[in-house]
């Protein structure tokens, strides 16, 4: 079976300033050692399930940089799918309650043990809660995009799904419902393509040459970009974060990512030399640039190793949820 | 007195005015039309949408998580099934979330036969909805309880089903709205859109006031010693056809509109067989995992010793649709005869 092949290969010049190029690097790698632990906490039995996003941290550290964080329709609302603990830590999230929520325990800030690793919720930074049935987060995205476009301001709802979910009626929902006549939403839709739905390849069923060229069909603005490189994942994001933040209408991003670990558990979550690995790639830009050696970048990784191995220790020792909380919040109370 | 469609759009009126809504919702819901029911003409929150069921919830979903207060509707219940895992969503987020999310937003969706509505528009959603926790569930059988049910919902933190009972939609009260002018072409005046060219046309709206009927409150519709029967929507007014015929033979049974499934008043329910030790539960769903099957349950294990007779259960018939033919809906979903029959023999069944 043939792989895909990335647009594009990595080979312009890092035009983002150094400190951008530091931070994004930090993040990346943040990111990754968090998914690998987190693979690791499953394959040692701390965990039920895996399921995350390594392979997309140069598209997903980016967006979470450029959103604007806060709660309430006067910042961004973001509709993530389960790939995404990369944006998440872009966003101020700390590490540890990832971890919690693979571990299941009462402290897991996104749902209390109650829901899978890599679905996350955080009303205080209008992360919806992210959900297992794919897709079904393009369809509810138009509400709070309404929502904002009504308040005023410049907040922007973002949605993001994969290239396979994108078969489902609820990505049609959205590109109909944003881009109504009546009323047009400042919503930035994205697909991270990584060619996989689960171990479906997306050449037995797309026949459409890029996602991208569905948002044409109604007249969204709409770009296909290289997703494994983080200079022009940031850049594109930023031109289109603008465009939608000023023109309070829809635009479309097609972000072609790689699967570092396969699916998720189910599908063993072992590394795949296939893939193109972002973070390698950036690493060596980053490297041949000169703007960080090779012992600095080495220094990033075995300090987040070490942080993250910490918190996994200390979460081993948390207590779990007690069964009498499944009364708890089954009803919201009034104010 | 108005009717439950005139009443449904004056609680819209009032909540749009008074309870923050902002999105009154669904296909064909804004003007000209106001809803093939009539229930959202002349609101100024009411627009169209795409005729895409699953946009319509999981876009008052967006909309109640960013603060706003939708009412979303579903033209007929039959087509609120492709939206299931989105009102599953809708359900369990906040638990999902440990309490961090809210979701409180209003569907409204026209339930159950007598309109000959033929295969798809006949459905009964009661079963299927009481299955799905999380909502709050209501239906009304009268326009006040509409009214009442309807601004509470509109006032709930969770999401709540508005089931519309469409065989009564057009049947007037016996019990004002407070607020209602006293003559009835007066209302309609103001608030019915005229046919024909409606461009030019506004409503005027009563001046209403505040009212409320709570979720969760069931109502005793007339008191009886021997049986109690217990209904809501359609079948609720022949339930009380049925009590005042066979108290003309000289039975009395008491007659509960339970008004709210999810919460619904187990209280109300309890007293009540305690005191006639004979119990029939009827709606118009499917009879098989119907949701009176579930109350004739909890009557067994929690009142068996109460009772005088098994509790009965009067429902539609488990087949896959409603025929068009008027004898095929006849046959298929209750009718007023056989409520007053299983009455009357429950009446007259001996331990």
């Amino acid at each position: 079976m043939s792989r895909p092949r990335l647009i594009k290969e990595n080979s312009a010049p890092l035009s983002l300033a150094r400190e951008q190029l530091i931070r994004i690097h930090d993040l990346m790698v943040k990111a990754r050692v968090l998914e690998e632990r987190l693979i690791q906490m499953y394959k040692q039995g701390h965990g039920y399930f895996w399921i995350g996003g390594p392979g997309e941290e140069a598209f997903n550290v980016p967006l979470g940089m450029l959103m604007k964080v806060g709660e309430g329709p006067a910042y961004d609302y973001l509709h993530a799918h389960y790939r995404q603990s990369a944006t998440l830590l872009a966003m101020g999230e700390e590490p540890i309650g990832a971890l919690r929520q693979m571990k299941n325990t009462a402290t897991d800030p996104y749902s209390g043990g109650r829901n899978f690793a890599g679905h996350f919720s955080r009303r205080s930074k209008n992360i919806a809660p992210v959900t297992s049935p794919i897709e079904v987060q393009y369809a509810i995205a138009p509400g709070t995009a309404m929502a904002q476009k009504r308040h005023g301001g410049d907040a922007i709802t973002i949605v993001t799904g994969g290239d396979a979910g994108t078969a489902e009626g609820d990505f049609a929902s959205c590109l109909i419902w944003s881009s109504r006549p009546a009323n047009p939403l400042p919503i930035l839709i994205i697909v991270t393509n990584n060619k996989w739905g689960i171990s479906t390849t997306s050449d037995g069923q797309h026949g459409e040459t890029n996602i991208s060229d569905r948002a044409r069909a109604f007249n969204i603005q709409a770009k296909t970009i290289n997703g494994n490189d983080p200079v022009e994942s940031y850049q594109e994001l930023q031109a289109a974060m603008e465009y939608v933040r000023k023109e309070r209408k829809p635009f479309f991003i097609e972000a072609r990512v790689s699967r570092l670990y396969g699916h998720s558990s189910a599908s063993g979550a072992n590394f795949v030399n296939e893939e193109q690995d972002c973070l390698r790639l950036f690493e060596a830009r980053l490297e041949q640039e000169g703007v960080l050696d090779r012992k600095q970048m080495d220094d990033v990784r075995n300090r987040y190793t070490e942080e993250l191995a910490a918190a996994a220790r200390t979460v081993r020792d948390e207590p779990q949820p007690s069964g009498d909380s499944i009364w708890e919040h089954i009803y919201a109370e009034k104010k | 007195m108005a009717n439950m469609a005139q009443a449904i759009r004056m609680a819209l009126h009032y909540a749009e005015e008074n309870l923050g809504v902002t999105d009154i919702f669904g296909e064909d819901v804004g003007a000209p039309l106001g809803g093939v029911f009539t229930c959202t003409q002349g609101l100024k929150t009411a627009w169209n949408s795409p005729l895409d069921e699953r946009g319509i919830i999981g876009t008052a979903m967006g909309l109640a998580m960013a603060g706003n207060r939708p009412v979303a509707e579903i033209q007929f219940c039959d087509y609120i099934y492709n939206t299931i895992d989105l009102l599953k969503l809708a359900g369990n987020t906040h638990w999902a979330t440990n309490g961090d999310w809210a979701m409180p937003m209003v569907v409204r969706t026209p339930v159950g036969s007598g309109i000959r509505g033929s295969l798809y528009h006949s459905h009964s959603f009661d079963a299927t909805m009481t299955h799905i926790p999380g909502w709050k569930i209501v239906m009304p059988s009268t326009p006040l309880d509409a009214y009442g049910l309807l601004i509470s919902a509109c006032q709930d933190p969770n999401p709540v089903m508005f089931l519309e009972p469409k065989a009564l939609l057009r049947v007037k009260g016996e019990e004002r709205i407070p607020g209602e002018p006293e003559d009835d072409r007066a209302l309609s005046k103001m608030i019915d859109a005229p046919l024909g060219d409606r461009s030019q046309w506004k409503p005027q709206w009563p001046t209403l006031e505040a009212f409320a009927v709570p979720i969760g409150k069931g109502k005793v519709v007339r008191e009886g010693t021997q049986a109690t029967v217990i209904s809501y929507g359609r079948t609720m007014p022949l339930c009380i056809k049925a009590a005042a015929q066979l108290a003309e033979e000289g039975l009395s049974v008491e007659v509960i509109d339970l008004r709210s499934l999810w919460p619904y008043d187990w209280e109300l329910i309890k007293a009540s067989v305690q005191k006639t030790g004979r119990v029939l539960y009827v709606n118009e769903d499917t009879e098989v995992t119907n949701f009176g099957e579930h109350l004739v349950r909890r009557t067994v294990e929690e009142l068996f010793y109460s009772l005088l007779a098994p509790p009965r259960l009067v429902a539609g018939k488990f087949i896959p649709g409603i025929g068009l033919a008027d004898a095929l809906e006849m046959a298929s979903v209750p009718q007023q005869n056989d409520i007053t029959t299983a009455l009357r023999n429950l009446c007259r069944e001996q331990p």
